[in-house]
């Protein structure tokens, strides 16, 4: 029993089986995204000025993600070309950066979650806010760990402005900065740069964290076609071009949810 | 089926599945990539879990009717493996709050859509379009372990300490989020799983409905059925990833301590929340609903499928205005996607908003009436075999009318003020999905049993069955809307008895004794319901050995290309190569031989290649 269309696009429909099961799999991912970005303008209306941070992420690191997102795109299309055109060597090659192209742009993720992981802000009990690092860059710091290590006190360096202040205001107090002592008793709320910050760290971390397993799960696969799966080449050459085909619809989706992610998250 | 474009490539899984043939009984019938084994376990489990959402409900009237009195039987049962919640067999209110939500999600999700839509759809859809099997063999397999593990989470969520989800299946947040239990955890992860196991499906409905037409098979071709299937398959597909964004969101609230849906100021018990705040519980409710509502014609629309399928085969006439039945279909399908809100008018999300959400709805039950006339012309002018199936067909359209129009007065705000979360809801959607879908889902089994299994069911005891049903059902669900009326809330462990006349003889608008007494009434209906199950049971199991064989193919003398290969299909489903030529009800032609013609049958004088 083998099963039409595998391979050959249907005539009337004009395209192959997989293809369509790409195609529909991805209107869901829109859904999902679209979910959690409505989510996300539902928040923020919903939220103080205060209580929304600005400028928190770093634009340049952003920025250079956004390249090698893009870069990885052009490649994973280079390598489809390339097979298409005979040239497996090429395909290798194309297909190689896009998997490194993946894989430094989670590396570059990693080193960003871990910056707000140890970046903090103290609501003090007169009602004044500091955003800042503990000495020592612990992470995950709560105000019930210090109450239960007993620590009276804490070193605290604080950034030179207040993300609330708006972004002039960062220019006008630049004078330097320096380490002060907090008590502990003075202390409201402390919460590192994490998920419980506020709802915008928590749409942020859903955001790209949920983008992000998918840039791990397609450079899974990627990487998947181009090792051990690379083989079909050589078997059944048309199947495997469909592979990588249905493979890179999948990467140019990632690469847009990054394209819409970018902008609403580092620069809104 | 096109051989030339396979021979080349033989797929992968097309080559596993052959091997099946004598790889054993693991293989075969658990890990089977073959549509119709799948259909039968996925039928198989969710037949289980309908009768445990049932089990649940039986000792939740009970405790309504008879309120902190030991549930007969089951109670000491009960405490045995429940412990404290259920001590001397009494059910807590807390226990009464998890069977409820956890009926509610079971029927729905563990249930009806997976009977309904991953059961009959992949049993029958392939075998209706003429295909070999699914497009995705391997994605059908997951799909159902997907569903299995889903279901066995929810399962489990019950003996954990504190027991499952109290929140109802809305799960709205905050309370979902702050009940101190992690009942809503396990709700929240099996969802994830159950959501999955709904995707890979609509992906693999919708892509073998579009890929693996027979040749000649076109799109007005189509069983209705299978129309119906290919609209639910994209309702899935499109409505669920919201509520998985949603479940995610919650669970982060639940678990790392976020706010998605916790406002500022929250308080838990007397204490402020150590909370960020700043969220929505709105929000929690639009992604909620944003499901919900298509949801409920995934309950709805294959029952119409099937119904339709019986209607015509069993008044021997070609179904009435079928193109009016695919275009009502797809028009609910895109509707369904715009009149969410219309379950929040309490919510005070606004009046402009409300009348947005107001015209959909109306505007919605235009296709919903089309359908249902239709099928109620179709009958006009036949000569109707009132087997079982057919019966069951039949009771689905008034009491499926019931449960339309009585939604018409929840879909205007004005009304739905006073009706909104009362027994009168819970009246409004049973009617659609209990004496409705239900029944539907019944006649399926009846109509189909002998294509899966090569044996007719016993007539008399589907007969006992029907009218047993249609009785209980009805005294069952009939009360409730009186209820309801007279202001009885939903969600009560004590059905209302605080509020009753009964307690407060002074206060105004209480609740009468009349209202209360129907509560007996609705039990000893639940009981009836019950035990008429029971000959449904033992039939399935008898005629699966002991029924009349079939004397040919096609027993009910239908068209449509299911029947157009041995009881059980082989492996690969025809034993010769389909092609059709016509549509799918050609029934009573003048001048043809039967009073049925085959969509495969050539046309006169063309001999079959
Ligand atoms: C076309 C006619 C229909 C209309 C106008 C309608 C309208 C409504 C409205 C406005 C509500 C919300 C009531 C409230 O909570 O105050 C509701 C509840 C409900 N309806 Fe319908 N409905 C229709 C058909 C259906 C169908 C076809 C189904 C399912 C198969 C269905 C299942 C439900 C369910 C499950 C609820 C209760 C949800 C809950 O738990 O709160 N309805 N209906
Ligand atoms: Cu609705």
């Amino acid at each position: 029993m083998d099963i039409p269309y595998t391979t050959q696009a249907r005539p009337d429909t004009g395209v192959y089986n997989a293809k369509v099961g790409v195609w529909l799999f991805l209107a869901s991912e829109v859904m999902l995204f679209g979910a959690l970005f409505s989510a996300y303008i539902l928040l923020r209306v919903g939220a103080l000025p205060a209580d929304w941070p600005h400028g928190l992420l770093n634009i340049p690191i952003g920025t250079f993600n956004t390249a090698v997102l893009i870069t990885s795109s052009v490649t994973v299309v280079m390598a489809w070309a390339s097979l298409k055109m005979g040239r497996f060597d090429r395909f290798k090659i194309f297909q190689t950066i896009t998997v490194l192209c993946a894989l430094a742009f989670l590396g570059i993720k990693t080193f960003e979650y871990r910056d707000k992981f140890t970046h903090y802000e103290v609501w003090k009990t007169d009602g004044s806010r500091l955003t800042g690092h503990i000495e020592g860059k612990p992470a995950f710091l709560t105000l019930d760990k210090l109450k239960d290590a007993k620590v009276e006190k804490i070193h605290f360096l604080p950034d030179p402005h207040h993300y609330a202040e708006g972004r002039l205001a960062a220019r006008k107090h630049d004078v330097e900065h320096k380490a002060v002592e907090i008590p502990v008793s003075d202390i409201k709320r402390l919460s590192a740069f994490v998920p419980a910050h506020s709802t915008y760290f928590a749409i942020y971390f859903t955001l790209t964290g949920l983008h992000a397993l998918h840039v791990l799960g397609g450079a899974i696969v990627i990487a998947y076609l181009l090792g051990p799966g690379s083989r079909m080449w050589f078997t059944e050459p048309e199947r495997f071009i469909n592979r990588v085909e249905t493979s890179g619809l999948f990467w140019h989706f990632v690469d847009l949810v990054w394209i819409f992610l970018f902008p609403v998250l580092y620069l809104l | 089926m096109n051989t030339q474009a396979t021979q080349t490539m033989p797929h992968a899984a097309a080559v596993a599945a052959v091997e099946h043939e004598d790889v054993g009984f693991w293989r075969k019938y658990i890990f089977s990539t073959d549509h119709k084994v799948i259909g039968i376990q996925y039928a198989i489990t969710a037949l289980v879990f309908l009768l445990f959402g049932f089990g649940l409900i039986m000792m939740m009237r009970w405790q309504i009717a008879h309120p902190g009195q030991p549930i007969p039987v089951i109670g000491p049962l009960l405490e045995a493996t429940l412990g404290q919640v259920a001590a001397k067999g009494i059910m807590s209110p807390d226990l009464y709050n998890s069977f409820g939500a956890m009926h509610g999600t079971i029927m729905i999700f563990l249930g009806v859509v997976p009977l309904a839509f991953a059961a009959f759809g992949n049993y029958v859809v392939p075998l209706q379009i003429g295909a070999v099997d699914m497009a995705f063999p391997r994605v059908n397999m997951a799909s159902y372990q997907a569903y299995l593990i889903g279901g066995i989470i929810m399962f489990v969520s019950f003996f954990i300490p504190g027991g499952a989800a109290q929140a109802g299946w809305t799960s709205y947040s905050p309370l979902a989020t702050v009940i101190p239990t992690h009942g809503q955890t396990f709700w929240l992860i099996g969802m994830v799983f159950l959501i999955t196991s709904s995707l890979l499906g609509a992906v693999n409905f919708i892509a073998t409905i579009i890929q693996l037409r027979a040749p000649g098979m076109t799109w007005m071709r189509l069983p209705f059925f299978v129309w119906a299937q290919f609209v639910t398959a994209f309702l899935l597909l499109l409505a669920f990833p919201p509520l998985e964004a949603a479940a995610i969101m919650q669970l982060a609230d639940k678990l790392l301590g976020t706010s998605f849906f916790l406002p500022t100021g929250l308080a838990v018990g007397g204490q402020l929340a150590n909370i960020s705040g700043g969220g929505s519980p709105l929000l929690w409710q639009h992604l909620f609903w944003f499901l919900g509502h298509p949801e409920v014609y995934v309950l709805i629309l294959p029952a119409m499928g099937i119904v339709a399928e019986i209607i015509t085969n069993n008044t021997r006439k070609p179904i009435w205005g079928y193109k009016s039945l695919v275009y009502s279909a797809l028009a609910i399908g895109f509707l369904s996607f715009i009149v969410w809100a219309h379950h929040m008018y309490l919510t005070g999300m606004g009046t402009k908003i409300a009348t947005f959400f107001q015209t959909t709805t109306m505007i919605i039950s235009i296709p919903s009436v089309i359908i249902l006339t239709c099928l109620f012309l179709s009958l006009w002018g036949g000569s109707i075999r009132f087997n079982t199936q057919m019966l069951f067909a039949l009771a689905f359209l008034p009491m499926f009318g019931i449960g339309g129009l009585t939604g018409l007065p929840l879909g205007f705000a004005a009304s739905d003020i006073h009706l909104h979360d009362t027994y009168y809801v819970i009246a409004h959607f049973h009617y659609v999905v209990a004496p409705g879908t239900i029944f539907a889902l019944f006649a399926g089994i009846y109509h189909w049993f002998p294509k899966l299994t090569g044996r007719m069911m016993n007539e008399f005891w589907g007969k006992v069955h029907f009218w047993g049903s249609l009785i209980f059902m009805n005294i069952v669900f009939q009360p409730m809307f009186a209820q309801g009326m007279a202001g009885m809330l939903r969600r009560m462990a004590d059905g209302g008895a605080n509020y009753s006349a009964a307690v407060a003889p002074e206060a105004i608008g209480t609740l009468s004794h009349w209202i209360m007494q129907l509560h007996t009434y609705i039990l000893w209906g639940a009981v009836g319901l019950a035990l008429v199950q029971i000959p449904f049971i033992i039939n399935l199991f008898w005629s699966l050995k002991h029924g009349q064989p079939v004397k040919s193919d096609n027993p009910w003398q239908a068209t449509t290309l299911e029947w157009q290969t041995p009881p059980p299909p082989p492996h690969g489903n025809f034993d010769k190569p389909i092609t059709v030529y016509r549509g799918p009800y050609e029934y009573s032609v003048p001048g043809h031989a039967t009073d049925f013609t085959p969509q495969n049958e050539p046309p006169r004088g063309k001999a079959e290649s």
